[in-house]
């Protein structure tokens, strides 16, 4: 019995202290540059770097998790992952449910992409991917809001005149318009939203989040996180 | 996978596509296909035995293993599969870590609920956060496998019932008459003539699970559909050195003709099945045998 006791708190022990050191980090992978599933099968973008770097600075190891992002938030907290990092904006709803850290990517405007030149962006059918600050952006804004499951869809909609334009990060859509041959192109003027994005955490998870934050602040002061952002989001892009 | 794979901006179309579809998303794409049919395989025989428990219970002389077994079927029966995939999942992990919670840390003081979090000590959680990604996955597909067998588990009870009572009335009495007890004339007179009746019924929800198995997707398993989705969407050729357009429909179509292939080999193999199984039985798929034959 007794060494049966000895035995639990040994790897209780051992299992607390690896605990420590591995973090989970759920992103959803289908949102370039952000986040996506490269040629090899793993997530690629301007965030798996980001966040390789904030836990080699953090002291941590990682492991990269993909996740609907429909579920992200519900994941988070019931604990299948510790972190969220999938371009979510910092905003106060979500702030409600979970803990952000710093933007690590400054707050941008979001732009709409149309079939034509004419399409009505005020009063018109706009899709947007559900549960982000464009959708929400969309249904206070007076036009007809179409939901989609993934970003990818929200531009299958556009293409196949299902919506008239598409409201989404200006940084996603760019590739997109630029590869269409014409077929898509920015219409109407950018809107701002959001107050940047932030690394998604729990509540309770105060000490994970004063970790990253030390990082984000570390890497934005040495410049390496500017480095990377020009990187992967051309050089006109809003730096730190 | 091919040296000449290095620069598929030069290549012809036949090339090209030697070298995309052996990319390393689409081996993880193809391995998919075996986790559907591995789930299957397990999913399958398990859901049988909570059938044939639930039905055995259903049928049980004693009334509250008898009403177990009825509401077994009634309520998983009832509540629709999505709801049921969505709940039961979750509550079914938040169950496994609590109870462990209870067990490995009882000088925990923390409440286990936090507002919108749940929280377990680390020893508790299931998997281990240390865990590599591949135990996650696993646990996951455990997870899976236990709630399709439920599901399904419920649908076959009922089969089974029906089945165990379209069996004759005069075969069982034939056995008391020579003495067999209850046990004896369940096993050795009810059950091998049950199957044939009971096989139709069966045969449709293999069906149905066969269909059902995109429903993986929903819990977080990168399944066949998923993969589908993912490869299809567009891909810009910044981010890849396979850029294409939306090619969603197309990953689609191979998924249908998947599912159109494995539910005609399914087809063929429960006929074979029923004809073996109707042999010398006293319904009239077995008089036609015997006459046939004759």
């Amino acid at each position: 019995m007794k060494k049966l006791i000895l035995g639990t708190a040994a790897l209780a022990l051992s299992a607390s202290l690896a605990w420590a050191d591995t973090v989970r980090m759920g992103t959803e992978g289908a949102y370039p540059p952000y986040n996506f599933i490269n040629d090899a099968g793993e997530v690629d973008g301007f965030e798996r770097e980001v966040g390789d770097e904030l836990c080699k600075r953090a002291g941590l190891t990682c492991e990269w998790v993909k996740n609907d992002w429909d579920s992200i938030i519900p994941n988070l907290v019931s604990g299948n992952y510790d972190t969220i990092i999938a371009g979510m904006s910092i905003t106060a709803e979500r702030d409600e449910v979970i803990d952000f850290t710093q933007d690590y990517f400054p707050p941008t405007a979001s732009a709409y992409v149309a079939a034509s030149e004419s399409a009505d962006t005020m009063k018109g059918v706009i899709a947007a991917q559900a549960a982000t600050i464009q959708a929400g952006h969309v249904a206070e804004s007076g036009a007809t809001l179409v939901e989609f499951a993934t970003p990818e869809e929200t531009i299958a909609a556009v293409r196949n005149g299902e919506a008239d334009a598409v409201l989404a990060d200006y940084d996603y859509l760019v590739p997109l318009v630029e590869e269409s041959n014409g077929e898509l192109m920015f219409v109407g003027d950018p809107v701002p939203l959001g107050g940047g994005v932030g690394m998604g955490l729990r509540e309770s998870d105060g000490e994970l989040r004063d970790k990253f934050d030390a990082a984000i602040t570390s890497m934005k002061e040495d410049g390496s996180l500017n480095t990377l952002l020009k990187k992967w989001f051309g050089d006109d892009t809003q730096t730190y | 996978m091919f040296s000449f794979c290095a620069d598929p901006d030069t290549l012809g179309t036949f090339r090209w596509f030697s070298c995309y579809l052996t990319t390393g998303v689409h081996m993880s794409f193809y391995l998919s296909f075996f986790k559907v049919l591995l789930l299957l395989a397990i999913t399958a025989p398990v859901a049988l035995g909570f059938g044939f428990l639930g039905a055995m219970s259903a049928r049980s002389h004693i009334p509250p293993v008898s009403w177990l077994g009825k509401i077994y079927i009634a309520i998983v029966r009832g509540v629709p599969d999505i709801a049921f995939f969505l709940f039961f999942v979750i509550a079914l992990d938040q169950v496994f870590e609590w109870s462990r919670h209870q067990i490995l840390c009882p000088e925990w003081t923390e409440p286990v609920r936090q507002g919108s979090d749940f929280i377990v000590c680390p020893i508790a959680k299931l998997p281990l956060g240390t865990s590599p990604e591949w135990v996650h996955e696993t646990y996951g597909f455990f997870l899976a496998v236990i709630t399709f067998a439920i599901v399904f588990g419920a649908f076959a009870a009922n089969v089974l019932y029906g089945g165990m009572r379209a069996v004759p009335r005069a075969q069982l009495e034939t056995a008391e008459a020579y003495g067999m007890s209850r046990r004896q004339t369940f096993w050795r007179i009810l059950v091998p003539q049950m199957w044939v009746y009971a096989l139709p019924g069966l045969s449709n929800l293999w069906m149905v699970l066969i269909k059902a198995t995109p429903l993986l997707f929903l819990l977080g398993i990168e399944d066949i559909v998923y993969w589908a989705r993912e490869l299809g969407g567009t891909k810009t050729s910044r981010f890849t050195d396979y850029p294409h357009g939306d090619w969603r429909m197309w990953y689609f179509l191979f998924l249908l003709v998947f599912y159109l292939a494995f539910t005609r080999v399914s087809e063929v193999v429960l006929e074979r099945l029923m004809t073996r199984l109707t042999h010398g039985q006293a319904t009239s798929g077995g008089e036609a045998q015997r006459k046939a034959a004759a």
